[in-house]
């Protein structure tokens, strides 16, 4: 794998947001800072035809945006932590971890593996836990990277 | 227990993995290995066939259309969509456990899987199992129950009115013959035997279906034909349903013995054509024919001869006595000894109205209405104590029941035997009591409620039906409360559960 899943700088600490649609925005904005969405605009819009389908809250204050975009170059993942809370449409309330996973659309299935494993990861209440405990980009990125291997 | 399970979501990265992650860790959580086919982005893998075979039960977690879907034809499963897996895995799980304990096997879409699907849990326990392979001949008989026994009403419906009163009587004694040589479509009579014999037709297959199909349960294909023939040779032989549920277990297992033979390669190819139908066929027959059919044919001369002594005495203890036989096996042999035994009694000649003969024409008769109409008075009354197929049952069982036509309740007594036969049994005896207090006479050998215009003192007559029909319904339920068929639990547990999933699943 060429390019990390995450990077410190794919991290938000500290995100205000007033609904899903702007918590989201941050988020994208960073994946395209990073070079990793070319077209922040053309990849929020497949982002909310998605969720648009079905609310990706889960339980547990998780709130996981996610597309397959043309705008992608790279799979990657940007979280944001959202102290105040932000509905992502769960059934128990607003989410206060976000994921935003960004896949291309070309991407081959090797390539989407490692989004497979992500996925996996995040219905461990161990692996949230240690994520939502995490005070500063540099461990949220360590922690995603160390724990997310392919299998 | 073993579970497979497919996941899938519209974008293919994210839920897919998710709802395998944690069906997979909730089953682990509980004890129950889960192997779960992920049909996302990142391609998808398919599960082992081997892995299938074993697997007791399918979870659907799948928001796309399940692919090769066919593979999974005729395994219990629950439908529940991607988001229910990931939010709730614990409880998709155990919606799908219940399933496999209720045996609810797949609808199969595109029929790629010729055989119907049986509903024997192979890992269940012997009074389970034993349950489940009646319930599946039970559940392939009841179609005939219904399609011969409402042909049969109707018939008698037709002849009252195009034969007048007597009709019902006459519409019997219309030869097959004149069916096929003098047919007239403008008669109402013959209109009424061709519905009369087609019913009767239907009808002679009730019992060999029972027993071929518990058979089946057993032995899967190779028991249909002895079960089959062993059902046949005991309509021939006279010992009814209750020597069907024989023929049925003994069929099912001769064939299954039979097929664990370990024989030559060369003759392998022919064991399931040939070697199985022929050897277990073979072996049924002598059982029926040889072993049990002289006991049943000497049981029922013993109660005719028992009967003619009593006829005597005390009335109304005849009355009951016949009710019970009536009662007692639904059409089988007991059953039979009674109504052949009022029936030979209408054949005696220059009898005043009120003869004896006629008066036990309609003891057998009221009692001959009891169970059916009992049946159907409980399942409708506690729907929660009956399976769904009884309750389908039980709607017809009414018009069979009014129709004098005793069978309706075999696939509840076929199902449950004693609890039934037992309840049926003190309901049709106080039924024949009664009959005989009043008084009423009957000289019509058939037709239940439509030959009411030739009963003398009709009030009393379907007074004494209704008391029974009340006494058996309440007795069944009593019995049935007190030990709740696990079938039937099972059914409700995944009615419920599928009342809540469905509306949740995306």
């Amino acid at each position: 794998m060429s390019t990390p899943l995450i990077t410190p700088d794919l991290v938000a600490v500290d995100v205000v947001a007033a609904d899903r649609d702007a918590a989201t925005r941050q988020l994208i904005d960073l994946l395209a800072a990073a070079g990793r969405v070319t077209d922040a605009e053309g990849f929020h819009a497949d982002v909310r035809a998605r969720e648009a389908q079905m609310a990706t809250g889960m339980p547990g204050g998780i709130g996981l945006p996610h597309a397959r975009s043309a705008h992608v170059t790279a799979p990657s993942l940007a979280v944001g932590k959202v102290p105040g809370g932000v509905d992502f449409g769960a059934p128990d309330g607003p989410a206060t971890l976000v994921f935003l996973i960004a896949a291309p659309d070309s991407g081959d299935a090797a390539h989407l593996q490692i989004l497979a494993a992500l996925a996996r990861r995040l219905v461990h209440e161990s692996f949230r836990q240690s994520l939502k405990d995490a005070t500063d980009a540099a461990t949220v990125a360590e922690i995603i990277t160390r724990e997310v291997v392919p299998s | 227990m073993k579970l497979v399970a497919v996941s899938s979501c519209p974008t293919g990265i994210a839920h897919t993995y998710m709802a395998a992650e944690a069906l997979e860790q909730a089953g682990k959580a509980v004890g129950i290995e889960v192997h779960v086919e992920t049909q996302g982005a990142a391609g998808s893998t398919p599960l082992d066939p081997q892995i299938i075979a074993d697997a007791d039960g399918v979870i659907y977690a799948a928001d796309l259309e399940v692919k090769d879907k066919d593979r999974f034809a005729g395994k219990p499963f629950v439908d529940v969509g991607v988001k229910k897996a990931v939010h709730d895995a614990p409880g998709v799980i155990a919606a799908a456990v219940a399933a496999v304990e209720a045996g609810v096997p797949a609808p199969v879409a595109g029929a790629p899987v010729a055989a119907p699907a049986t509903k024997v849990d192979r890992n269940a326990g012997v009074g389970t199992r034993i349950r489940q392979w009646l319930m599946t001949g039970v559940s392939y008989m009841i179609p005939f129950v219904a399609a011969g026994g409402i042909l049969i009403a109707l018939g008698f419906m037709v002849a009252q009115f195009a034969g007048g009163s007597d009709g019902v009587v006459e519409v019997t004694a219309i030869p097959v013959s004149h069916l096929l040589n003098d047919f007239n479509v403008l008669s109402g009579m013959d209109w009424a035997a061709l519905l009369f014999q087609t019913g009767a037709v239907a009808f002679g297959f009730l019992v060999p279906v029972l027993s071929g199909f518990i058979a089946y349960g057993i032995a899967d294909r190779p028991g249909l034909v002895p079960g089959f023939v062993g059902g046949a040779v005991s309509v021939a032989v006279g010992a009814g349903f209750l020597g069907g549920l024989v023929t049925g277990f003994l069929a099912g297992f001769l064939a299954l013995w039979i097929s664990r033979w370990k024989v030559p390669k060369g003759v392998r190819g022919v064991m399931p054509v040939v070697v199985i139908p022929l050897l277990s066929s073979f072996v049924v027959g002598i059982v029926m024919f040889v072993v049990i059919g002289q006991p049943i044919a000497s049981l029922m001369n013993g109660l005719s001869d028992w009967l003619n002594s009593l006829s005597g005495s005390n009335l109304v203890l005849l009355g009951a006595l016949l009710g019970a036989m009536m009662g007692f096996d639904l059409g089988g042999p007991i059953n039979k000894v009674a109504y052949t035994f009022a029936v030979t009694g209408l054949a005696t000649e220059g009898l005043a109205a009120d003869a004896v003969q006629y008066r036990i024409m309609a003891t057998v008769m009221a009692a001959g209405m009891v169970a059916p109409l009992a049946m159907a008075l409980a399942s409708s009354a506690r729907k929660r104590l009956f399976t769904h197929a009884e309750q389908e049952n039980g709607k017809a069982a009414w018009l069979l029941g009014l129709s004098f036509i005793s069978e309706g309740a075999i696939p509840f007594a076929a199902a449950d035997p004693w609890r039934v036969i037992v309840s049926s049994l003190v309901g049709s005896s106080v039924t024949g009591g009664i009959v005989m207090a009043v008084g009423s006479a009957q000289r019509a050998p058939h037709g239940g409620v439509w030959v009411l215009p030739l009963i003398s003192n009709p009030f009393g007559f379907l007074m004494a039906v209704a008391v029974g029909m009340v006494i058996t319904a309440a007795l069944v339920i009593v019995l049935k409360s007190a030990k709740p068929n696990p079938i039937v639990q099972a059914e409700q547990a995944v009615d419920e559960q599928q009342a809540q999933l469905v509306p949740q699943a995306v």
